[in-house]
């Protein structure tokens, strides 16, 4: 039984699998499927069934997503389905891996999601620096074409579909699925107001998809293996595998597909080798650099999406940036508080004008000028910058980790007042 | 009507509203900024935080932005919540980070949004003690300042600039904190509706150069409600005076003309008004000489001109009053039009027209619904510049109805703009040369003045073969016919300006053909070049046109001649006018500035301008409006009509009153003056605000007493500051301000509801009554000659209109006159970008204007205030190559899309 669906066919020792290598290790069998007769509502109920959530951050359903596509002759003809590349979250490098090790497993979630949807064009939206990812990508695409999955007609479905690669001119915000159509169309890459959400009106206007990489290469195991072999992977309330990833001290840094529902300790411990030697766990952001912290304490938590909200975090991209006790706790939020405040559109005031302030202070901290007064206004700033306060969720996710780094290390943020310096330099 | 609850009183509201609108209708304090009643909400600025509660057993509520809110009925929201009050703190605390707090030297001062909505947000203390950002400022032109450091990043100027105007010179740059609104390099700003970001921007980024350089606080000018005489839409404005000079004009909101905005020309084109070229005393010709003098003499020299043999020759840019006047004094039957006589006859017929049942002349307002449109001929921008706005805002109906099948409310601004892309209503433009809104035009069809009017024609018996039948191009006819005739909203545009009457006729006949089709009046919206064009053509005989008065005068029947506020060689050839003049016994000219008439006169008399004087004048639509007296003149200039009166300082109400009664579709007139018996106390509408400061010291250089203020016993207004306070229910509404509302945002607090009409009504009255019915027109073609190019009059904003054109400001902004012809015909004459060209090997000169976008075979004369005889022209030019005419000016700035470029 295939039990890593996503990185079965991935060896970054060698190039990704060309078509023919893909095709023999089951790939577009679903595409086949569809020639056999299967419709875009089977496909629709399939991935309902699948139980499948967006692996993006937010986990929203995906079937439920595709649902508010409207269909039917009152519809507007023209649909799309983007895939949302702009990998960009701090310590996420996980779509990159899928991108660079096996570029046809998305294309081939790119042909069901578009069917599904009947959208005849997809845009794969990829972060700018991805180089790599985007010679495979091209490579993969010109493949497909040649073997008939794009273009028109395929495999005589009736179905047409084009893919087009755009790489992005690279901002943070371009992961915002409304923002990366703002960019996509040409435009500043401010988010728009939702509703009306992208599923209505989106690319051009025109009713739209955005899916996240990892949330697309889940796509044609499902289809291919059947939604029972998809529960199968996983004995918790979540379906499916993710790919998890640890950056920071551990022994050995990665990136590996392990079903939902695995304990954080397991990869930490099992895959990420434990701890380098002479440093401890401090704490951790569970999914990017938009998750609030997580303790040693939680280590035995399961990898599910309401597990880890329970705890007030969020499962998000599944990829750990692990703070260690030999690294200032300030000086690790500081550095994120800089990365939101440059990344910010600049659209609505909290987000725009707060986060600088909030990275002004950090460096004051850094600098050993911190004060009472400006732990004050960090404090404050939590909330201002809280969700329903922006226009987007930037800056509510920047407040993730700015909000309960100032809880659980209160006492460096006052060691960095009291003693004027930062006590991890020496 | 929804019922929502704000802090717990119900209101009875629009569903189709936003909840801060809904708040500002109903009169609350909210404060915001990205929000515009005319550009909808985006939700940038969260200034507008409220709590919202699910129902009433919620007790915990979620912060919203109002703006971003609809007021579906059962909505529950809370202004005063306390963590609400502190969101929007916070907000302006954000917003003034990096603000550089320089009230006292920012000209926004005293009429700041931000200080205004600082103040009612409750932020008071800075406690940001960082490094600010600061930004390098930019040359935008003559018009506009710009100081960066001041943004708080509302985002309202592009919103405004790029989708409200159609500019594409100003865009948001850079971003997060360091978000930059400019130009991608210095320069002037292109479009004809930059002023408006003065009043747009709620702080002091973008500021009105020309008041900069003489400035004065908003609080000690002296204003009254006005009307623009820059064109015939008849803005409403509110100038504003000090130390007897007039310092800037801003707009005043009328509900169904300007609403919140007006053209460039209008905000910059009044400082001939303090020239020092204005005529200042009474003069007569003594020998070959000009001199002042004495009363009794100028008395006699008056008298003179009474008598069965004294014509008048009246004034498209004077007020109803003044022609009233003279046509009063020198006898119907001896009161001459004041335009050219094709003009006379076009403006007739608009006239005519302007009577039929089947035809509606639409406001500003009516042509902002239209949902299907056809131009034929006019370069609007030009010509009528704030209908050219207004059809900006009439294609995007289309984006609108898809909207709301898509269940968005239309006030998203942004989330409707990017459901319809570039999915706009129809227009559909036929013109000899391409003009400023062919970007939004679905069609754009040029071809020769001579050929127009049969493509025209041909739209007309596309829709209705009652129309006359005609031969002409098919196909992209009847794409036009038929999104006028599936319009819910038709409207068809013509105008007196291409001086080819077929077009007035042909686009008359397309909306009666729409009328037949559809059984309803139809919008027809004529245009004509000047403020008063109708006003006066409804006084004249229209048997009595200006080549006739003309005519009279060299052949002798008449000798004497009045020449009211008009340069007769704008309106005729030289030859005609000097012939005419020349034959005079006596001419006497009354104006405000010199021209070539007024170097004709025996006698010259000094008028007031328009903001020296109340005036009435009747727009495009038949809208007759009052205007009012800002301030007094220092010379001894008088309103034209006051020369011409019996009693030489009648009351203007009387003769309003007696224009009422006398002249035939005046008999509203009257209804524009204020009704006394709504004052209260007979007190006056104080022209100068509550807080008019220096009154004491303004003088006393001259003398320490304090003078007594000037007594107004003209008008209604006074020159003071005492009288009805503004925010009492005033009949009149001189400048708009309320209680922490300083801005021009304050008048909301005037309105019936958010975009409504004014408390105070004011929006003029419909003179012309319709109840007539006519029929199809025959449709006149030019006549052209083989030889030349078919020539058509191009006209600019900056430039067309006489007295703006004396204007500082415009000025800076003029280009010579110049000739427009395609690039083929450049080549076969042997002409280049820039050359400098004779007229017809006559001693006019222009330069040669390369388009790309003209109909070979035309030539489009734009005259400027270069004394181009172009009525001596005749339906077809020949242009010579001269090199020594050395215009200062040539065609550099001159703002079109289709300049040609060798290689292009």
């Amino acid at each position: 039984m295939v039990t890593k669906p996503l990185t079965k066919n991935i060896d970054m020792s060698r190039p990704p699998l060309d078509i023919n290598a893909y095709e023999a290790n089951d790939g577009y069998q679903s595409i086949k499927a569809i020639a056999a007769g299967l419709s875009p509502g089977d496909v629709l109920q399939v991935v309902k069934d699948s139980g499948l959530k967006g692996r993006g951050g937010a986990g929203f359903p995906t079937g439920l997503k595709w649902s508010f596509v409207p269909q039917g002759d009152n519809a507007p003809k023209q649909k799309y389905f983007v895939v949302n590349a702009d990998e960009m979250e701090p310590g996420t490098f996980k779509d990159r891996l899928l991108m660079e090790g096996d570029p046809h497993l998305l294309l081939e979630g790119m042909i069901l999601g578009s069917y599904t949807i009947q959208a005849s064009v997809a845009y794969i939206f990829l972060r700018g620096e991805y180089k790599a990812s985007e010679n495979t990508l091209r490579q993969a695409i010109s493949e497909a074409y040649d073997k008939g999955y794009l273009g028109k007609n395929i495999l005589n479905t009736g179905f047409d579909l084009d893919i087009i690669l755009h790489t992005s001119a690279g901002r943070y915000i371009c992961g915002e699925e409304t923002a990366l159509l703002n960019a996509l169309e040409g435009k500043r890459a401010n988010p728009r107001a939702k509703p009306p959400f992208p599923q209505v009106s989106g690319l051009w206007g025109k009713p739209t998809i955005v899916n996240n990489v990892e949330t697309v290469c889940n796509l044609p195991g499902i289809l291919t293996y059947g939604v029972d072999w998809y529960h199968g992977l996983t004995e918790g309330i979540d379906h499916g595998t993710k790919l998890f990833g640890i950056s920071g001290r551990v022994k050995t840094p990665g990136c590996w597909e392990l079903p939902l529902g695995v304990t954080i300790r397991e990869v930490i411990e099992k895959y990420g080798g434990g701890m380098r030697e002479g440093y401890g766990l401090r704490a951790f952001l569970p999914g990017g650099g938009s998750t609030d912290f997580m303790l040693p304490e939680h280590l035995d938590l399961p990898f599910d999406y309401d597990e880890i909200a329970k705890v007030g975090s969020r499962l998000a991209t599944g990829t750990m940036i692990l703070l260690d006790d030999k690294t200032c706790p300030v000086g690790m939020i500081g550095n994120l508080m800089k990365f939101f405040a440059h990344e910010s559109c600049g659209f609505c005031t909290p987000c725009r004008d707060g986060l600088p302030w909030v990275d002004e202070i950090f460096n004051e901290f850094e600098s050993g000028r911190g004060s009472e007064k400006d732990l004050q206004i960090l404090h404050e700033h939590v909330d201002y910058l809280g969700p329903g306060r922006t226009f987007c969720a930037l800056a509510p996710g920047a407040t993730a980790p700015l909000g309960s780094g100032l809880r659980i290390f209160a006492e460096d943020f006052h060691r960095h007042i009291k003693e004027k310096r930062c006590p991890y330099k020496h | 009507m929804a019922e929502v609850v704000v802090d717990g009183v119900v209101y009875k509201v629009n569903p189709d509203n936003n909840m801060l609108q809904e708040c500002l209708s109903q009169g609350l304090d909210l404060p915001y900024f990205c929000w515009h009643p005319c550009m909808g909400s985006v939700g940038a600025c969260r200034q507008c935080a409220v709590k919202q509660y699910r129902d009433a057993d919620d007790k915990d509520g979620v912060l919203v932005m109002a703006c971003m809110t609809p007021a579906t009925d059962g909505t529950i929201i809370s202004i005063e919540d306390p963590q609400a009050k502190d969101m929007r703190e916070k907000v302006i605390e954000s917003l003034m980070i990096s603000h550089p707090h320089d009230c006292p030297v920012c000209e926004e001062g005293g009429e700041c949004h931000l200080q205004d909505m600082t103040l009612m947000s409750g932020h008071n203390y800075r406690r940001y003690d960082k490094k600010k950002i600061t930004h390098r400022n930019q040359y935008l032109g003559p018009f506009i300042n710009h100081e960066m450091n001041r943004c708080i990043t509302c985002y309202r100027c592009v919103r405004f600039y790029d989708d409200y105007a159609g500019g594409t010179d100003l865009a948001a740059q850079a971003s997060h904190h360091h978000t930059y609104f400019g130009r991608y390099e210095e320069g002037v700003l292109e479009s004809e509706f930059s002023g408006n970001l003065v009043e747009v921007c709620p702080t002091g980024v973008f500021t009105d150069k020309a008041f900069s350089e003489n400035y004065t606080r908003k609080w000690d000018l002296q204003v009254a409600p006005s009307v623009c005489t820059g064109c015939s839409v008849g803005c409403n404005t509110t100038p504003g005076e000090r130390y007897g000079s007039l310092r800037r004009i801003v707009n005043r909101y009328n509900s169904e003309i300007n609403g919140y905005f007006i053209c460039d020309r209008g905000r910059f084109g009044f400082d001939y008004v303090n020239s020092e070229d204005r005529i200042k005393v009474p003069l007569t010709l003594n020998g070959t000489g000009m001199e002042a003098v004495s009363d009794e003499e100028l008395q006699a020299a008056i008298e003179s001109y009474r008598g069965a043999d004294v014509i008048g020759i009246a004034s498209p840019r004077a007020s109803n009053e003044s022609n009233f006047a003279l046509r009063s004094l020198v006898g119907h039957e001896n009161f001459y039009s004041g335009i050219s006589d094709s003009e006379h006859e076009a403006t007739q017929l608009i006239l005519s027209l302007a009577r039929d049942t089947v035809f509606n002349f639409p406001s500003v307002r009516e042509i902002e619904k239209a949902d299907a449109i056809l131009v034929v001929g006019e370069d609007i921008t030009n010509i009528a510049p704030r209908i050219a706005l207004a059809l900006r805002q009439s294609v995007k109906n289309k984006a609108k109805e898809l909207a709301e099948g898509c269940n968005i409310p239309t006030w998203q601004d942004a989330a409707v703009k990017e459901l319809a892309q570039h999915d706009r209503s129809p227009l559909a433009i036929l013109s000899s040369f391409t003009t400023r809104l062919d970007d939004v035009a679905s069609d754009v069809l040029i071809d020769s003045p001579s050929a127009l009017p049969g493509i025209a024609s041909a739209i007309a018996y596309k829709i209705s073969d009652k129309a006359p039948s005609v031969n002409s191009n098919e196909n992209a006819n009847s794409r036009i016919a038929d999104q006028l005739v599936s319009a819910k909203r038709p409207l068809v545009i013509a105008g007196s300006s291409a001086g080819n009457i077929g077009l007035i006729q042909a686009a008359a006949n397309i909306a009666r053909a729409l009328n037949d089709k559809r059984g309803e009046p139809i919008d027809l919206c004529l245009v004509v070049p000047e403020v008063n064009t109708i006003g006066m053509s409804m006084l004249v005989n229209g048997t009595n046109s200006l080549g006739v008065a003309l005519n009279k005068l060299q052949s002798g029947a008449a000798t004497k001649v009045i020449v009211l506020e008009n340069d007769l060689y704008r309106h005729a050839s030289s030859t005609e006018v000097d012939a005419a003049l020349d034959k005079a016994n006596g001419v006497l000219v009354i104006d405000q500035m010199p021209t070539r008439t007024t170097a004709k006169a025996s006698t010259l008399l000094p008028s007031t301008s328009f903001s020296e004087h109340e005036a009435t004048y009747v727009n495009y639509e038949g809208r007759a409006q009052l205007s009012f007296q800002v301030h007094r003149s220092h010379t001894s200039a008088l309103p034209a009509w006051s020369w011409l009166s019996e009693q030489q300082r009648e009351d203007i109400d009387v003769l309003i009153n007696r224009c009422a009664e006398e002249a035939p579709n005046f008999n509203k007139l009257d209804n524009l003056l204020p009704d006394l018996n709504e004052f209260v106390a007979s007190m006056k509408i104080p022209r100068q605000s509550h807080r008019y400061s220096g009154r004491t010291a303004m003088k006393a250089n001259l003398n320490v007493h304090e003078p007594k203020q000037p007594v107004d016993d003209q008008s209604v207004m006074s020159f003071s500051m005492e009288g009805i306070p503004v925010t009492s229910d005033t009949p009149v509404l001189g400048a708009a301000w309320a209680p922490a509302w300083n801005s021009n945002q304050s008048i909301s607090k005037f309105q019936e509801e958010v975009n409504g009409e004014l408390k105070q009504g004011h929006i003029g009255e419909l003179l012309i009554e319709r109840n007539e019915s006519g029929d199809y027109l025959d449709v006149t073609t030019p006549k052209v000659s083989d030889s030349g190019l078919q020539l058509s009059i191009a006209y600019q904003i900056f430039g067309s209109d006489e007295l703006s054109a004396k204007s500082s400001r415009i000025q800076q902004r003029m280009t010579d006159a110049y000739v427009a012809i395609s690039p083929s015909d450049a080549q076969s004459l042997g002409l280049n970008q820039g050359d400098e060209v004779s007229l017809d090997s006559n001693q006019h000169v222009a330069v040669a204007c390369i388009r790309s976008k003209i109909k070979e075979g035309t030539a489009a004369l734009y005259c400027g205030d270069n004394d181009i005889d172009r009525h001596a022209l005749g339906a077809t030019i020949a242009l010579t190559k001269i090199t020594d005419a050395n215009l200062s000016r040539g065609i550099k700035g001159l703002i079109v899309s289709d300049l040609y470029e060798e290689g292009c």
